[in-house]
């Protein structure tokens, strides 16, 4: 322990880098436990570990969206009801209306754009509290959902489903009780969550749009002091994000192939949490896409933990997040006074 | 700096609190033998049926009978199922419970119960998925069967009562439109109507509640004068048209020669039954959540190699007020007849019930 307080002076760690420093070694500790305490009921394969990103790939983009617009100091509550409308319409357009899958997904896009134009205009250009613009938008979209069909679309497009059920399968795996060796695999949704978090990290690491975000979220009068084009960035974050919401509903829509109107309730708190578990300040300025990674690993660590255990509530699985939240929240606070006394 | 590190320490001590629970947790499973693990994925516990529905599987698959449950609430959402059945995959659970929140939106999980060699079975609502072969069975209750029993017990009753057929004056507060409680029980009741020839004045849904049951029948109340039968889909329906046949100064019971109002209904809730006992409601058909013990059997026969039925219903009991009418015959689902008992109720049955 003193030894990691010394290192972690010796390098000055900023704020974003101990908290993440945090996320991982919560999750990786959690993980190592669960394969410990539980190696008999199969925590230790490598399928329990990949299955993580197969539950959560649309969570994750969505989640990815969330940091960017949280980095910013806003929010974006509406993308709970954007997964709903996006599942809803992919399974309608395919089900009902007869189109082909490929139309079905760029309309999942085109939704989220949308989603993300409108609002990012409504809080960037005229200054409306984003809270608002998306609570709207939340309500926006749920109605929608109902609009477009209240009833449950299963979907049964040959095409749909061949992405749905294809798999990656890995050169590990494990040996099951029968003593055949079963390959772990990842559907393909997995590859784009991953692919989206890269991207996005190095978006906001090394590109000048995302060291913009940063400059915003930090301080928005000398942002624009700076000379910085605060609302066209801010504008520019929203599309983002609501583009995100619109893949991650695409991809939550992979994963339950079914649209109906009270699908993904919640999801949007899911991602705020996971964000700032991440490591994701809600004032702004402070948060990386790999941080809130980590959140949804931790959420769906502790999920997967408490199914295992069989025995205890699954509402545990909320009361863990709660703790966990506010631990977390604690400390971002403790980090942003130590950072006004320097 | 010494508060960040202790910041680090808290986060440790909660990691290792939440193992500690885990660990203490997997130390009471002592297990005698090789138990039967049965995963269990249900919808949630948003209302006494599914409790009780809920407990039956809990008392059914216990240590004592040599089962080891893993049992997980699934809080209404279609995504939780989908990641506790992955999970209970990687565990290697022998079967696989599954009471689907929603009917849609399974092949792919399925695909992969089914590609692990687990056998899965569906409990209450069905599933719709493109290939039958994905679930090895279904179980849960047969709505037609209760409509259909009611309907005859109404017939059995007039005709003990020496009523004429066309002098039934029945309306029919129906369930939620479109669920399969309300098709099935509708549909039981207008074939006893086209069989018997009773007079159906009025069908109108309450919405399986209390509070639209009344307002339904205040408006039915008012709009015919000559109603002697009310055929309730479920019991909160029930109580709430009592209440509204009070308040317009008629009275409930069986005695329909003396202007009495004759109340039909269903789920035998614990209420309900209390209401039969006192002479409210005549007739009470159970809607039957212990679905337990039908499971046990259908894995006991799987284990033991044999081939099981694709769809399951559990035995669902009718309840009366009296004992003028002590069997119905009716047909079930799967279009076979049978002779069901009709129970007179007494307060030892409703204290000795599960639910």
């Amino acid at each position: 322990m003193k030894a990691f307080s010394k290192d972690f002076r010796k390098k000055k760690m900023t704020g974003t880098g101990f908290l993440l420093l945090i996320t991982i070694s919560l999750f990786v500790i959690m993980y190592i436990g669960g394969m410990i305490v539980f190696a008999d009921k199969g925590f230790a394969k490598p399928q329990m570990f990949l299955n993580l990103f197969v539950s959560n790939a649309g969570l994750l983009v969505i989640a990815c969206g969330l940091t960017i617009v949280m980095i910013t100091g806003g929010i974006d509550i509406s993308v709970g009801s954007v997964t709903a409308l996006v599942c809803m319409v992919v399974a309608d357009l395919m089900e009902n209306k007869g189109m082909s899958a490929y139309v079905a997904v760029l309309a999942a896009l085109v939704i989220g754009l949308l989603f993300g134009i409108v609002q990012g205009f409504l809080i960037s250009y005229l200054e409306i509290q984003p809270f608002i613009v998306t609570l709207a938008g939340m309500f926006f979209g749920r109605g929608m959902t109902a609009i477009v069909s209240t009833d449950m679309i299963s979907i049964k497009n040959e095409v749909f489903l061949s992405w749905a059920n294809f798999r990656f399968y890995m050169p590990f795996g494990s040996v099951n009780k029968k003593g055949n060796f079963i390959p772990a695999y990842i559907p393909p949704t997995v590859i784009i969550a991953v692919v989206v978090v890269i991207i996005i990290a190095i978006l906001l690491k090394y590109r000048k749009f995302g060291r913009k975000l940063y400059a915003i979220g930090g301080n928005r009068q000398s942002a624009l002091m700076m000379g910085l084009d605060v609302k066209k960035t801010i504008f520019k974050a929203y599309v983002l994000d609501g583009f995100l919401a619109g893949l991650g509903g695409l991809l939550f829509c992979l994963n339950s192939c079914a649209g109906f109107v009270e699908q993904a309730k919640g999801l949007e708190m899911d991602a705020i949490s996971s964000a700032v578990i991440g490591g994701t300040l809600l004032s702004g300025g402070v948060g990386t896409p790999v941080g809130s990674l980590f959140g949804v690993l931790i959420k769906g660590t502790i999920s997967s933990l408490i199914t295992t255990q069989g025995s205890l509530s699954s509402w545990w699985v909320r009361i863990v997040l709660s703790a966990l939240l506010c631990f977390f929240i604690v400390l971002q606070s403790v980090i942003s006074s130590a950072k006004k006394k320097k | 700096m010494k508060r960040k590190v202790i910041a680090t320490l808290m986060a440790m001590t909660m990691a290792l609190g939440m193992m500690s629970v885990a660990a203490s947790a997997s130390e009471t499973e002592g297990t005698d033998g090789e138990p039967l693990v049965i995963g269990f994925s249900q919808v949630g516990a948003e209302s006494d049926w599914r409790t009780a529905n809920t407990e039956s599987m809990k008392s059914t698959f216990s240590e004592e009978n040599g089962y080891e449950l893993i049992f997980d609430d699934a809080q209404q959402k279609q995504e939780n199922q989908l990641t506790a059945i992955r999970n209970f995959i990687q565990q290697e659970v022998d079967y696989i419970l599954l009471a689907p929140v929603t009917e849609t939106g399974w092949d792919t999980v399925l695909q992969e119960a089914k590609d692990a060699g687990i056998p899965v079975i569906i409990v209450d609502r069905m599933v719709d998925v493109s290939d039958d072969s994905l679930y090895t069975t279904w179980i849960g209750t047969d709505s037609l069967l209760e409509g259909r029993k009611a309907a005859e017990w109404l017939n059995a009753y007039a005709t003990a009562k020496g009523i004429a057929p066309e002098d039934l004056h029945i309306v029919d507060i129906q369930g939620t439109i479109g669920s399969t409680a309300q098709i099935g029980r509708t549909q039981g009741l207008e074939e006893g109507v086209e069989k018997y020839g009773w007079d159906l004045l009025a069908q109108q849904s309450g919405e399986f509640t209390q509070a639209k049951g009344q307002e339904v029948m205040e408006s039915m109340l008012k709009q015919y004068d000559n109603i002697n039968v009310v055929y309730c889909e479920n019991d909160n329906e029930a109580f709430g048209a009592i209440d509204a046949i009070e308040a317009a100064g008629k009275t409930v019971g069986t005695d329909i020669a003396n202007g009495e109002i004759l109340v039909i209904s269903f789920d035998t809730t614990n209420a309900g039954l209390t209401d039969v006992l006192n002479g409210k409601i005549a007739c009470d058909v159970e809607c039957n959540p212990l679905h337990g013990p039908r499971a046990e059997a259908l894995i006991k026969a799987l284990e033991a190699g044999e081939e099981v039925e694709k769809l399951n219903y559990v035995d669902e009991e009718i309840f009366a007020y009296d004992d003028t009418v002590t069997t119905v015959t009716a047909v079930n689902s799967l279009e076979e007849e049978g002779e069901y008992a009709v129970t007179p109720i007494t307060q030892e049955i409703i204290d000795g019930r599960a639910y």
